[in-house]
């Protein structure tokens, strides 16, 4: 499946399998694919509090951090991963399909700034290692010490310099790992071989969606400010960030349409662009829907209008003429026994 | 999953549905391998009800994976007079055993001689090779 210039696979042995096993072990997945952009200088942090949403002052030496790239009027450029890697060193990692205008958009603003932004792209491959067994299984296999959650650490992998970053897009503990694209072969045949499970973009997203995480293209676009989206809490809109006017007026009066997650209550399984209603009336659209494995029926996000958004409004989802029957659920869909 | 096999027994349509002809007025339909493969794991069914009128070539269930959903192409008309209700807990059956514990209707033909048109095993093969 081309996916943004890139050959991904959808799935190895079955998207159920693969879900299950990062819910229950440990999976992995190849996702080279993602953007990384270096940004050095002693303007580093100044430039990043202007166009990253969040509050980059807050982020420490070896600090992880999630937040949104807006546009003036707060319309969402991508979503992505900040992380601290030395005083006046950060990495930033982008989705594949906006890794050019991202690049572009920052090019643009770094100006006014002493910092340089570079594209290094080429220079990492990326294998993203998720599952409650992460822990137990990588660490041995490569033997280093890998970062806890929301931290980055220098390590070494193949005898090469490397990225453990103690970050995911599952809602599981695990690392995901920046290595040279030249050891990254036989980095996944070990692991492999270590019984952690190949896993494709197919679980990636029943994985994502479970939980809630946005998806830069189908919850965020440049047509959607973060606080629709319900990503209000990565906005430090008191850092003047390029687009915190719009965001703050957002936040302040409210949107016409919020971002909520749902469950099918019986049969169907909704799926992107589907009409939501509420009675005769259209209110809404699935932005993403699939069958979640975990939660073993349909379920999605959608977005709807505002009043509608309340966690247990009935609704209606329009699946190919049939109308399946919905309910607003609260974050994440998907929570882990414990 | 099983490897590919289009059994000698049934009649194939175009659309990888087969038909198993019973006697001379019921027939039992279901997808073919290659169907069931290219869906990828089934995690839904939406069978028509009993007493539903199909016509063939049009769509008369919904199968669906994680990823995709299919429409069901009728390989012939008639008259629903039974569906695989075991289907609704177990949908992977359909993967599992496409021609067997995964068939999804039984219908009383208001066509019998359309059997005549599909295809054999042989020429159902040749087809997707081609």
């Amino acid at each position: 499946m081309p996916f943004a210039g890139w050959e991904m696979p959808v799935q190895y042995e079955g998207i159920l399998e693969e879900h299950s096993a990062v819910r229950t072990h440990v999976g992995m997945f190849d996702v080279s694919h993602m953007g990384e952009v270096e940004v050095e200088g002693p303007g580093a942090l100044a430039f990043l509090q202007r166009v990253l949403s969040n509050d980059v002052a807050g982020l420490e030496i070896g600090g992880a951090q999630y937040s949104c790239l807006c546009q003036e009027d707060g319309g969402v450029l991508d979503d992505l991963f900040a992380y601290r890697l030395g005083g006046d060193r950060y990495l930033i990692v982008t989705n594949a399909a906006n890794h050019e205008a991202d690049l572009a958009w920052l090019g643009r603003w770094s100006r006014e700034f002493d910092v340089i932004v570079r594209d290094v792209a080429d220079r990492y491959a990326m294998l993203a290692v998720q599952g409650p067994h992460t822990r137990a299984v990588l660490g041995p296999a490569l033997g280093i010490a890998l970062p806890p959650r929301m931290r980055v650490a220098p390590v070494r992998i193949g005898d090469r310099p490397a990225l453990a970053c103690g970050t995911g897009y599952t809602g599981e503990d695990g690392v995901e790992l920046l290595l040279d694209p030249e050891v990254a072969p036989p980095i996944w045949a070990e692991l492999l071989d270590a019984g952690v499970v190949p896993c494709g973009l197919g679980a990636r997203d029943t994985l994502r969606l479970e939980v809630c995480f946005p998806l830069h293209g189908h919850e965020l676009s440049p047509e959607r400010n973060p606080i629709e989206a319900g990503l209000g809490w990565c906005c430090a809109e008191a850092t003047g960030f390029v687009g915190s006017e719009a965001v703050a007026r957002a936040r302040a009066e409210g949107t016409a349409e919020r971002l909520a997650p749902f469950l099918i209550e019986g049969d169907g399984i909704p799926r992107d662009g589907n009409p939501v209603l509420s009675g005769e009336e259209a209110v809404g659209a699935v932005a993403s829907g699939t069958f979640a494995p975990s939660l073993e029926r349909g379920a999605g996000m959608a977005y709807v209008r505002a009043d509608l958004a309340e966690p247990g409004t009935e609704l209606e989802i329009d699946v190919r003429g049939k109308r399946r029957a919905a309910r607003v659920a609260s974050k994440p869909l998907y929570r882990k026994a414990s | 999953m099983s490897d590919d096999h289009y059994p000698d027994d049934l009649r194939y349509h175009d659309q990888h549905d087969w038909a198993r002809l019973e006697g001379d007025e019921h027939a039992v339909f279901g997808i073919t391998w290659y169907a069931q493969d290219s869906l990828g794991e089934v995690v839904f069914y939406d069978p028509p009800e009993v007493g539903a009128t199909i016509q063939k070539d049009s769509s008369y269930a919904e199968v669906e994976s994680v990823k995709a959903v299919s429409d069901v192409i009728a390989p012939m008309s008639g008259e629903v007079v039974e569906v695989n209700d075991a289907l609704a807990d177990a949908p992977e059956r359909i993967n599992a055993d496409p021609y067997g514990d995964g068939w999804l209707v039984k219908v009383r033909l208001t066509a019998p001689q359309e059997a005549e048109a599909l295809l054999g095993a042989d020429e159902y093969r040749k087809l997707l090779e081609s």
